[in-house]
């Protein structure tokens, strides 16, 4: 077991951040943490890192408990906080070179690790940290996390802020790390990014609402997806809404995604109903479930 | 080990080197204050303009005038013609004095054995005023007592003052210590304080923790290049007061030296302190400039004498290492004594160091929170 949780709670005065957190994750595992801001990610990243003692519960990673044992843990993870954290007025060359003195090693020794990333922002090396764009400090904020070889790497909403051709190339990163047998644990607000991980736990409130792989997420959902689409997106939203039995209603690409919580429902009877709200250029049609549904789902019921 | 540390200070050496601000605070701020305060900021009056009214315009007024006239103090520009013109020419703010010599100067003096001057002064600036003052009467004084000279008086008290360590009086001989305090404990205790809480700003102090870098090693990493470049500084002022304003170091350079390297460290374990309490870079540089800076100018004795201050105010400059510091280097540049005379000021100044650091080294914080 690489990260071990155990009924982890944690409040700021009177938020509660973290309520209650059990997960498990194992050895070489690319594990993410799917939640909007706010749902307590980042707080529980801070908990396994050592930044933070939890109020309740206890954690273990690498093999180490998270209080006693912090020293061995800092020695042996690689952190990438949410925000871009390395010296801005350092090159990346510096950078880099910085923060593998700082862990006993040097660049040479575990370049094997990082080449892949790493050879992408060599051609920048003399530039310094705050001029790079934000695809590239993400490449060599990971760059800087791995340089000393750690078992489990923390990874804080990383592509928070980066375009999307990056985005892609970042998640291929991650899973030729995950075949160098690190342990991943990474946390994103895009639900698309979902479906990349092996597993995944959708945590809104502090709470953990499911976890599984995002395959058995999608099929062991119940309920049927509409795509929804007119002529106006907005009026529309505001009419599904209003419609009988309405219960997640949101936009989703080009579509409006519906559910029903009604058994009976009948789109023939949904079509009828935006036809005499004079609704041109109408489309409704049975979707497959996104973890985006599931999670919008989940989230609305746990909140009644 | 080692290896770690000179990485970090390696790291601490480029934050400073590329930082544009940090340059000029470090190496432009020394040398523009002992300017400053050596030639603009003075006690001392050069060319003070006065204006005469002599009612008398005999051989004896003509005799001080010139004497007046011929000393660097004064400069004599007009001549007043009544007492109603005196308030017009203050107004008009150029002259600060004007000297009213009464009737029958001449002839009081060899009848009556007394003659009158007055001296009147623009007293917007109070200390400028009583300087002038003093000024006039002491060249006045000297002119009597070349008269006396030739007449034998039977009995008189005579002051003779000598003004030892100083004897020209210099003001710059009291700033350079003090600028040179001042400085130190700006660059010491602001610039690392803002360079830690930068550190916790920019979210790197977070990775910093999440690394087997030890506290202390971070402590002693950001304030060791602080040590170099202050030690630079101090060498900078030094020179600066003896090669352009020829304040001497009459006592042992070696000594000087290590009580500087004190203060410095005394300064640092001050900025390091700060820097635990503070979350911000602004918070930091408040603290540092309104809990630091003002008592260090203010309280320290460098502008304003301990001595004449209120007792509640002369009880709290105790705890202003700038105090003992400034003794220490006015002790050892302008006295020239040596560490039996010191041994006090440099205890108080070490058990500070060593309280700051206490305090530091408890309040750092290996987590978050």
């Amino acid at each position: 077991m690489s990260i071990s949780i155990k009924n982890i709670s944690k409040s700021y005065k009177k938020l509660k951040a973290l309520d209650d957190v059990s997960l498990e994750i194992e050895q070489g595992e690319l594990f993410g943490l799917i939640g909007p801001d706010g749902a307590g990610k980042t707080t529980l990243f801070r908990i396994l890192t050592t930044l933070l003692f939890a109020d309740e519960g206890t954690a273990s990673v690498a093999g180490y408990d998270v209080v006693k044992e912090y020293k061995s843990i800092r020695r042996s993870v690689g952190y990438m906080p949410g925000k871009f954290s390395l010296y801005q007025d350092l090159s990346v060359e510096e950078n880099l070179n910085f923060f593998a003195t700082i862990f006993g090693t040097t660049i040479e020794e575990n370049y094997d690790l990082i080449k892949d990333i790493y050879l992408q922002i060599e051609p920048f090396k003399d530039r310094r940290a705050g001029k790079l764009s934000g695809g590239m400090k993400q490449k060599l904020a990971l760059s800087c996390a791995l340089i000393h070889k750690p078992k489990v790497l923390f990874l804080d909403e990383p592509t928070t802020g980066v375009d999307p051709v990056s985005r892609k190339e970042f998640w291929e990163m991650l899973k030729r790390l995950r075949e160098k047998g690190i342990s991943i644990l990474v946390s994103t607000p895009y639900m698309d990014e979902a479906a990349l991980c092996d597993r995944i736990a959708l945590i809104q409130g502090g709470k953990i609402l499911r976890v599984d792989t995002p395959e058995n997420i999608i099929e062991k959902h119940p309920k049927q997806i509409y795509n929804v689409r007119s002529r106006e997106t907005y009026r529309l939203i505001q009419d599904l809404k209003d419609y009988p039995g309405s219960e997640n209603v949101f936009a989703f690409g080009e579509f409006i995604h519906f559910t029903s919580s009604e058994e009976t429902f009948e789109p023939q009877e949904l079509q009828e109903y935006l036809l005499e709200k004079k609704h041109e250029e109408l489309e409704i049609y049975p979707a497959n479930a996104s973890v985006e549904d599931v999670f919008m789902d989940l989230a609305s019921s746990s909140e009644t | 080990m080692f290896k770690r540390f000179k990485g970090f200070v390696n790291k601490e050496f480029y934050h400073i080197f590329r930082d544009k601000r940090s340059m000029i605070i470090l190496f432009g701020m020394p040398i523009v204050q002992i300017l400053l305060f050596g030639f603009a900021i003075t006690n001392e009056i050069n060319n003070v303009e006065v204006a005469i009214l002599d009612k008398s315009a005999d051989s004896e007024t003509e005799v001080i005038i010139n004497k007046i006239n011929a000393s660097p103090y004064f400069n004599i520009e007009s001549e007043v013609q009544s007492e109603k013109e005196i308030g017009e020419v203050f107004r008009k703010g150029k002259v600060k004095a004007v000297l009213v010599f009464e009737k029958d100067f001449a002839n009081n003096l060899q009848v009556l054995n007394q003659a009158n001057v007055q001296v009147i002064t623009d007293a917007t600036d109070p200390n400028t005023a009583n300087t002038i003052s003093n000024y006039v009467q002491s060249i006045l004084q000297h002119h009597s007592e070349e008269i006396n000279l030739q007449n034998e008086v039977p009995y008189k008290v005579e002051v003779r003052s000598q003004m030892f360590y100083n004897p020209e009086l210099k003001s710059v001989f009291n700033f350079v210590p003090g600028v040179m305090t001042v400085i130190l404990m700006l660059v010491s205790a602001m610039m690392t304080s803002i360079s830690i809480t930068r550190e916790k700003e920019q979210g790197t102090m977070e990775i910093l923790l999440v690394s087997p870098l030890k506290p202390i090693q971070v402590v002693v990493g950001k304030v060791f290049p602080y040590i170099f470049l202050s030690v630079i500084n101090a060498v900078i002022i030094l020179l600066l007061g003896f090669v352009v304003f020829q304040v001497p170091v009459e006592g042992s350079l070696v000594l000087l030296a290590l009580e500087s390297v004190l203060f410095i460290i005394t300064a640092l374990s001050l900025g390091v302190l700060i820097s635990t309490i503070a979350a911000t870079q602004q918070a930091a540089l408040m603290i540092s400039l309104m809990g630091l800076m003002l008592p260090v100018i203010l309280l320290s004795g460098f502008i304003f004498p301990i001595s004449s201050m209120p007792v509640p105010l002369q009880v709290l400059s105790n705890i202003i290492p700038a105090k003992w510091f400034i003794i220490i280097l006015k002790g050892i540049m302008l006295k020239g004594v040596g560490i039996a005379f010191l041994w006090k000021e440099t205890l108080v100044l070490i058990a500070m160091a060593l309280v700051f650091i206490g305090i530091s080294v408890k309040k750092y914080k290996i987590r978050l929170e």
